[in-house]
């Protein structure tokens, strides 16, 4: 797209990488060997919930079946967030290498990409590129001449749901099922596609996966801090003159990020979408790290002159939309919220309903079914909390003329 | 319906099953594959298939109604998509969406008189670096003005 | 207890078969958990729900029901668990280690009453003019939560249509709370399939294929889905206002016939346990209604079973001894419509394996209107029949187009139990402290086997009673204790049975001009089934299709409703198979007491075929009044 390639820089996912280095070089290995030597990178999923990436893979290695699968989630639909389709187009190599190292550690024969419905213009390159891995034996029988693994990659096409990136979600939709997220327990790591073991990781996840492979464990904990190591993908868009895919290493603070993509007079960053949070200027130093203000890569910067409440209506009618609908938190919960930012543009709001919906914003938090319940009030909440005056008080000139 | 276009749905289904199976895993790339050919799964295709996978016609009705991209009722021939994500909101999405719906005479969300156009928003199209983003059909068009959308517009058959 | 089928739900909704862990100290397969500080063993992979019910300890729920699979959807049954960032859904969740559970604290209190709010946010309509006031678990909870006003808004117009164009079923979706057992309901343990949630977000709802009114899509009218559910988002299309109506008309002559099931359950709508039979209490509160007169539909039954069971004989004659190949085998019960509705729509290339028979309910309606009206000297056209059943699809089989041989429509109304709750409540009748009566003449009290029709297996024991002792001159006392034949009857979902016939008597009078003995059926092992609920019909019709054995069966019961009649979609709510147990207690107990216990000794029936159908059963006359035909409807939906 915009940035090509070869501009692209970062230490660790950005770094130079060969087609089949990391596959080659895990094929030497015991499958051990690479689940410890994940374990020593501490390398943490990628999507934004942060579950050590060890941890899925010895569960779904442990599961004792016939059948297991390893699911990468391209359905990349966060609000902000556009790094898998930076990936998926232009590292296609780290993506499906890392599906190929997860297949033989987890013993896999079948690798499934999850590819979100509005990414369909690329599925005809990513599935070009599947077969000049198969033509290179990265793909199909006795891989690279490792006797008896076998491992192959389809591409399944979403059709247009948030919800799906959600794990157990995606798969009831691969199953041919609404996107409805399952109860857990059972994990999908015990029960998932097909009722069998499955390991769902994020695009991102995958694509680090290769170069720790490579270049060891200790490399990638040198980036970093010591509860987030390696090195992040930043989504950025918003009011900047440089938006784009950043690589940076966990630890970074906002107000660094903020001069890195030549941001200027900024009110508010939202980290992680539309169901992250909403950090002021008092917090820009804050660190992007899962410790401190984690996020699954998708940074909206807002400037002074960006109306909050517009931005929180926005944000609530994307989840009114794409809640799936089972659950009552989230279904009724979101309805609410939004119709109490629609109190407050109009300016017929009270501030104890306000607080009333601030409440049940929490528990929606607790009680929702799956992730994108338990997140959807992230905004409201934060924004409300640090930006009080600017939308109680939105319609009348904020509070005390200090707005 | 005719009983020909009938007779020939019914086959393309039946040849789709073969090819990806009686499953109910295969439900969704089988509503793809008719939704891009026709447009939309008529009534007709959603029992043909509920049939061959062997499950209830409302549940075929009940998965295609959950997913945006998939719908049972005809659209337009094309389907533009405008993100109304919050990034493209912020460069520009309104101006864009109040051009393209004077241009073409519809709100969001309707089909032209001539069946060529149906306009619907996209949530996040995932182009937020390139924003404000609209995808025709299944391409995707960046940095947009509204007399670039429109222009867009006229370029299509 | 009665096997629930799991059928073809998402995973999502599916209970979790937990494997027993490896870790030595789980054994024996149990775990030791702490529930409110309390510490508790249990089996592991039981659910926080049902660990924390066995302890008497109350979780509210809304979305659980002991007969469908888990949902997880409503959330209100969430509990704390130690070390989970989140609350936990209790029905949803199998213990498998030595967990902490927390069921009331501040957050759980608060998330549960936030979740009473938002549901009674969109909750349409006032408690009042609810059919379901005083019997609504939502109610109950805004009750159990202490709700006073509504926290969160309340929704004032309407956003759904209601739809009243089945017969039996009527949806109004602005009651729904989306706890999907109506889905689970139609889709799992039935395996119908008419409803499933549409689309998203906050336009999810419960619809049908293309929004179509129920009439139009393949509904059997089992009514199976308003006994779950939880609120008044389901009910039967209600003709109280016409029967009250037609007892007001001095002109009309209205008599009403009951059946078993309705009996057995109606005391539950006025605060008894289930398993009270108030047969007799009924039968005085009607004529205190003003109906005028009050007959048993056991009557019919047992005539049902003189029909059917020569029709059976016939069958087999034809097809043993002639070797007519148009003689089809096995024969179908015909006495339970949503099951004949679903033959109609899944299986219409068997339709003609039904007995022509009309179900009990029809055959009393034509002969009210015709022997009944004759012998009163009666106007037909005046006599108004009620026909008080625990079902709904009865409402349609009363308004199929067939069901007019009487000249009339042979039932005008059929009601349900609830519904006829309701108008002795109208009635201002206290039903538990009426005193006894009898039915009335002509038709009298009728025969135990009829009763029994009630209970899953009924019909076919009712069936073997009067076929054996027509068969064998035998006493069926002398093969199986009290009559009581016992294999065929349970909850299991299909049951099989062999009967070998080793010897045979002379063929009773009123049969000799069909048969001319029975020694055709001498060495003949009889193979029977009985299978409830659609689900475990569509098991049995598969095994059919396959060649298997049950295409092997002479007769076969089919019941549309679990548990049969009992658990029929018009009786009073809720259901579980605890409750439709205790209901065949009832039944069977109420049975055993009666002095005629086989339909062909019903002395009633002996003066109908003696005075009216005086060519005996399955002649001209009777295949007129009281035989049918089915309808090919097969799948596809217009």
């Amino acid at each position: 797209m915009e940035i090509k390639k070869l501009e692209r820089n970062g230490k660790i996912i950005f770094s130079e990488y060969k087609r089949g280095g990391g596959i080659i070089k895990a094929l030497s290995m015991k499958r051990d060997e690479i689940l410890f030597e994940l374990k020593d990178s501490k390398l943490k999923g990628r999507g934004g919930a942060g579950f050590p990436t060890s941890t899925k893979w010895m569960l779904t290695a442990a599961s004792i079946s016939d059948e297991k699968y390893i699911i990468c989630n391209a359905d990349e639909g966060e609000p902000g967030t556009f790094k898998d389709r930076v990936l998926l187009s232009e590292y296609p190599e780290l993506v499906f290498d890392g599906m190929v190292i997860g297949g033989y550690t987890i013993g896999a024969k079948l690798g499934i990409v999850y590819l979100r419905g509005e990414y369909e213009y690329l599925q005809k390159p990513l599935e070009d590129y599947l077969n000049e891995m198969r033509e290179d034996n990265l793909l199909g029988k006795n891989i690279l001449g490792k006797e008896g693994f076998d491992f192959d990659i389809e591409i399944f096409l979403g059709s247009g749901a948030y919800v799906c990136g959600e794990e157990t979600a995606l798969i009831e939709s691969l199953e041919g099922n609404r996107g409805e997220a399952r109860n857990r327990p059972p994990y999908p790591v015990n029960t998932g596609y097909n009722g069998k073991p499955t390991s769902v990781n994020n695009v991102e996840t995958l694509a680090t996966i290769p170069h720790i492979i490579l270049k060891g464990a200790e490399w990638f904990r040198n980036t970093g801090t010591d509860k987030s190591s390696g090195s992040k993908l930043f989504s950025i868009s918003g009011d900047c003159d440089k938006p784009g895919v950043y690589e940076l290493p966990w630890g970074t603070t906002i107000n660094e990020l903020l001069d890195l993509v030549e941001a200027k007079n900024i009110k508010a960053v939202q980290i992680g979408g539309a169901s992250g949070f909403c950090y002021p200027k008092s917090q820009f130093d804050r660190k992007l790290a899962y410790e401190d203000a984690a996020t699954g890569g998708s940074i909206i910067i807002f400037n002074e002159n960006r109306n909050m409440v517009s931005v929180l209506k926005n944000f609530m009618e994307f989840f009114v939309e794409e809640s799936c609908g089972q659950c009552t938190p989230c279904r009724i919960g979101n309805t609410k919220l939004l119709e109490g930012v629609k109190q407050i543009e109009k300016g017929v709001h009270t501030f104890s309903y306000i607080n009333k919906l601030r409440d049940l914003g929490k528990t929606m938090q607790v009680a929702s079914k799956c992730g994108l319940g338990q997140s959807s009030p992230n905004a409201f909440i934060s924004i409300l909390d640090n930006f009080k005056d600017e939308v109680l008080n939105y319609n009348n000139g904020g509070a005390n003329g200090r707005n | 319906m005719f009983v020909e276009e009938k007779t020939s749905l019914a086959v393309e289904i039946e040849s789709l099953v073969k090819k990806y199976g009686n499953d109910r895993s295969a439900l969704l790339t089988i509503l793809h594959e008719i939704q891009k050919q026709h447009r939309y799964i008529s009534d007709y295709a959603q029992q043909e298939i509920a049939r061959h996978l062997n499950i209830h016609p409302v549940e075929v009705y009940s998965v295609i109604s959950f997913y945006a991209f998939l719908n049972s009722e005809p659209k337009g021939r094309n389907i533009v998509r405008i993100c109304r994500t919050v990034s493209c909101e912020m460069k520009g999405k309104e101006a864009l969406e109040k051009a393209i719906e004077r241009e073409l005479g519809i709100r969001i969300g309707e089909t032209t008189k001539d069946k060529k156009f149906t306009v619907e928003y996209a949530n996040c199209l995932g182009l937020c670096d390139v924003a404000p983003a609209m995808s025709i059909n299944d391409r995707v068009y960046t940095r947009l003005t509204p007399e670039k959308a429109v222009q867009l517009l006229n370029e299509v058959k | 207890m009665e096997e629930i089928n799991k059928g073809r739900a998402p995973v999502s909704q599916k209970p979790h078969v937990i494997e027993k862990p490896k870790h030595p100290e789980y054994i024996g397969g149990s775990v030791k958990i702490q529930i409110n500080e309390k510490d508790i063993v249990i089996p592991t992979g039981t659910t926080i729900l049902e660990a924390c019910r066995e302890n008497n300890i109350h979780i509210p729920t809304l979305c659980h029901h002991p007969d469908l699979c888990v949902a997880g959807v409503c959330r209100l049954c969430v509990v704390e668990v130690e070390g989970m960032r989140t609350l936990q859904a209790s029905c949803a969740f199998p213990i498998t280690a030595p967990i902490k559970i927390h069921t009331s604290t501040a957050m759980v209190r608060k998330a549960r009453k936030h979740i009473i709010d938002l549901l009674l946010s969109e909750h349409y309509g006032e408690c009042y003019s609810c059919f379901r006031n005083n019997n609504c678990e939502l109610q109950s909870l805004a009750k159990e939560y202490g709700v006073d006003h509504y926290n969160y808004g309340h929704i004032t117009k309407p956003r759904f249509e209601i739809d009243n164009s089945s017969y039996s079923v009527v949806r109004d979706m602005d009651k729904c709370v989306l706890c999907k057992r109506c889905v689970r309901t139609c889709i799992d343990l039935q395996e119908v399939g008419v409803l499933e949630a549409i689309d998203r977000g906050d336009l999810t709802h419960i619809g049908t294929f293309f929004e179509k009114p129920l009439a139009d899509v393949i509904c059997i009218n089992c009514g199976q889905c308003i006994n779950r559910c939880p609120t008044g988002a389901l009910r039967a299309n209600d003709p109280r206002d016409e029967i009250w109506a037609a007892i007001d008309d001095p002109t009309k002559h209205v008599v009403i016939q009951t059946a078993p099931s309705p009996r057995a359950a109606i005391g539950e709508e006025f605060g008894l346990e289930p398993g009270n039979s108030l047969t007799g209490e009924l039968n005085t509160a009607l004529r205190r209604i003003g109906f005028d007169k009050v007959f048993d539909t056991n009557f019919t039954a047992d005539l049902t079973i003189m029909e059917e069971g020569t029709e059976l004989l016939l069958r087999l004659y034809k097809a043993l001894v002639k070797g007519d190949k148009t003689a089809i085998v096995p024969q179908f019960t015909s006495c339970s419509p949503g099951w004949v509705k679903y033959l109609e729509h899944f299986y219409s290339e068997y339709v003609d394996n039904l007995s022509t028979a009309k179900s009990p309910q029809q055959m009393f309606g034509a002969i009210i209107k015709t022997f009944y009206a004759q012998e009163e000297k009666i106007d037909p056209k005046d006599i108004v029949t009620v026909a008080v059943m625990p079902c709904s699809a009865k409402k349609f089989e009363c308004n199929r187009p067939e069901m007019t041989d009487s000249g009339f429509k042979d039932v005008d109304y059929g009601l349900t139990t609830r519904e006829l709750a309701q108008m002795i409540k109208e009635a201002g009748i206290h039903l538990p402290e009426m005193p006894k009566s009898d039915f009335d003449d002509p038709f009298g009290n009728a025969s135990g086997a009829g009763l029994i029709f009630g209970a899953t297996g009924g019909v076919m024991e009712a069936a073997l009673r009067t076929v054996i002792e027509l068969i064998t001159g035998n006493k069926v006392e002398s093969i199986f204790e009290n009559a009581n034949i016992l294999p065929i009857r349970g909850f299991e979902g299909v049951r099989y049975v062999e009967l070998p016939i080793t010897e045979v008597g002379s063929v009773p009078e009123i049969l000799k001009h069909f048969f001319p003995d029975w020694n055709w059926l001498k060495g003949v092992t009889l193979k029977v089934a009985v299978a409830h609920g659609t689900a475990n019909a569509k098991k049995v019709m598969e095994d059919i299709k396959a060649g298997g054995k049950f295409s092997e069966c002479h007769f076969i019961e089919f019941m549309g409703c679990p548990g049969g009649c009992l658990g029929g979609g018009g009786q009073p709510i809720p259901t579980s198979a605890e409750i439709r147990a205790k209901r065949a207690e009832a039944i069977y107990k109420e049975e055993a007491e009666l002095p005629i216990r086989k339909s062909h000794e019903n002395p009633h029936v002996t003066y109908i075929y003696e005075n009216f159908l005086n060519e005996g059963p399955c002649s001209h006359k009777s295949h007129e009044l009281l035989h049918t035909h089915y309808v090919k409807r097969g799948k596809y939906i217009a």
